[in-house]
């Protein structure tokens, strides 16, 4: 990784408990400024703890300790006096689970700009047609805005989670398995957003599907009970992986 | 003597335990709609009897003495229900969202937990006893509609703290996560996330709240007193009212069949008024839920 990329997210040391349970260990990874990288690994070995560490979300979980740094533009997070507010504002997320509000799908998509203090109708419809098309749904609802989005399909709530989160202008997007709960064609649309996707935004995706890791990433991290075992440019992790485990992995031999 | 055929014998004795068991169930489904139905008729057979326009529309023993009414109770009624759901929702929305939101889940919030729950089985009339002592001295009056509400708060505030705290239990944790993904302070989820999911378990406690109201009549006789009287000269006095005496429906239900004899109809055309304000309420708050809901999912 010589190529003169900047660094978005730097992660040094990071130990993670969940009480007795140490969930990430010694984590070092860089996560490069609009790329897309993927977390692949087998069910367990600590993919959406490290992703969600990455915006505080483990803030929640009660018994949740961290040590080591991470660094967003070469800021610690972590340190006191950080506003998570807006540090997830910086970092959005999209779920495993599409997860829109009970509400039309024109407030789920002005929640987040409006938490932030946007006003303003005409302000507001601009940013919520926006980011509908950023998240290529806007043809699909744009004669519905007003109707519950939970009355939409599962790969249609699932971009409208993506223009909720794209609307309040995050630096870095992360993604736990977003196609998880989807059919191959909403797959496929989500997966060509990607593509679109990372021209303006860093991503980070987790993913059990190896295929999918290869076809939209830059980068891949593999990681194996609580360890980053190796992290390389996706196409040379899957063609030359340098870790005899890795290779065991991506070639099915277990996980 | 010969051994019985066993299988027969099983199936046969299956059989008729089926039946008894079937009769034994549908009797006591019988029972019970007989009952209620039965009670409802006789009441409203009874109530007709005393029941008119001007057993509506006075106040009980005005002048002339004949005319028996129960405008002052209706009133009296309504006004507890008003005050007792504006002091206790608030409160127990409050408590149900500091309960489970902020308060470090633990022994005290067991305790707290485990106290609510027994407040709830504690018998009225002792809400009452404690009622009249204690805002005795806060009021220096003895009875009044307010001391009768705010004792009444008391006593629904553990059905509205207990409903609404696993109304917002089981507010999916995608809803609470979608938020604060995006930045949203904790109070902000709460306010547009976790309370609107939860509107109808709190018009559940609220619907519930005010079954117990209108139904109490042991602590508001200690509290609210028994007086019927509808005096309403100026606009103060909608306000000046609340720290009156005022008898409930029950309350006024109850000094009519105590006195007995020709004035046992009128204790039965109260509980007929009484029966339909309980109706009528249920279906205003049902309505409530309803345009809520609708609302929501538009
Ligand atoms: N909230 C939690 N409390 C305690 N332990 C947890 C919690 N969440 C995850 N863990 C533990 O941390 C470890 C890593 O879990 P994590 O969910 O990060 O795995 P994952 O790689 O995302 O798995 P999957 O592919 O199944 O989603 C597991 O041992 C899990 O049991
Ligand atoms: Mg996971």
């Amino acid at each position: 990784m010589s190529e003169n990329e900047s660094i978005k997210i730097s992660t040094k040391n990071v130990n993670l408990y969940y009480g007795e349970n140490h969930a990430l260990k010694d984590i070092n990874l860089d996560i490069k400024t609009n790329k897309i990288t993927a977390f692949i690994g087998p069910s367990g070995c600590g993919k959406s703890t490290f992703l969600k560490s990455l915006n505080r979300m483990n803030d929640l979980i009660p018994g949740c300790r961290i040590t080591g740094q991470f660094l967003l533009d070469g800021e610690d997070i972590y340190v006191p006096g950080v506003d998570t507010n807006l540090l997830r504002r910086r970092i959005g997320m999209v779920f495993q689970k599409p997860n829109p509000f009970p509400m039309s799908i024109y407030d789920n998509i002005a929640y987040g700009p409006r938490v932030h203090g946007i006003k303003g109708k005409a302000k507001l419809d601009r940013i919520v047609e926006e980011s509908l098309i950023g998240a290529a749904v806007f043809d699909e609802v744009k004669d519905r805005l007003h109707k519950s989005a939970l009355s939409l399909s599962g790969g249609q709530q699932q971009r409208i989670c993506i223009a909720r989160a794209i609307a309040v202008q995050p630096e870095v997007i992360l993604m736990d398995e977003p196609t998880s709960a989807l059919d191959p064609v909403s797959t496929l649309k989500i997966e060509e957003l990607m593509n679109t996707l990372k021209e303006k935004y860093t991503v980070a995706i987790v993913t059990h599907n190896m295929q999918q890791a290869t076809r939209i990433s830059d980068y891949t991290a593999f990681f194996l009970v609580g360890e980053m075992v190796e992290y390389a440019k996706t196409e040379e992790l899957f063609s030359r992986p340098q870790d005899k485990r890795t290779e065991d992995y991506i070639t099915g031999r277990f996980g | 003597m010969e051994k019985p055929v066993i299988n027969s014998l099983t199936k046969k004795r299956r059989r008729v335990s089926d039946i008894v068991l079937k009769v034994l169930i549908f009797t006591s489904a019988a029972i019970v709609v007989a009952l209620t139905l039965g009670m409802i008729i006789y009441i409203v057979v009874k109530g007709m009897e005393g029941l008119s326009w001007n057993f509506l529309s006075t106040p009980a023993f005005s002048y002339p003495y004949e005319n028996y009414g129960v405008l002052g109770n209706i009133v009296n009624t309504l006004y507890l229900v008003v005050i007792t759901l504006l002091v206790a929702t608030p409160i127990g929305v409050g408590a149900a969202i500091y309960l489970t939101e902020y308060a470090k889940q633990g022994r005290l919030t067991r305790i707290i937990e485990f106290t609510t729950e027994t407040l709830a089985g504690i018998p009225s009339i002792i809400y009452g006893l404690f009622g009249s002592v204690f805002f005795y001295n806060i009021f220096k009056v003895n009875y009044s509609i307010l001391t009768g509400a705010l004792t009444l708060s008391i006593m629904v505030l553990p059905t509205i703290i207990r409903t609404t705290q696993e109304a917002i239990k089981t507010v999916p944790l995608g809803y609470r996560e979608g938020s604060i993904g995006l930045g949203a302070p904790k109070w902000h989820m709460i306010r547009t996330v976790v309370l609107p999911s939860c509107i109808d378990g709190i018009l559940t406690s609220v619907i519930l709240s005010i079954g117990r109201i209108v139904g109490e009549s042991a602590a508001l006789i200690f509290t609210a007193g028994i007086a019927a009287d509808f005096n309403f000269d100026s606009i103060a006095d909608i306000f000046t009212k609340v720290m009156n005496q005022g008898g409930s429906l029950t309350v006024q239900l109850y000094q009519y069949a105590q006195r007995g004899g020709s004035e046992m109809k009128y204790a039965f055309s109260t509980a007929l008024v009484l029966l339909i304000t309980v109706l009528i309420i249920n279906i205003c708050a049902k309505l409530v839920a309803y345009r809520i809901r609708k609302k929501r999912s538009v």
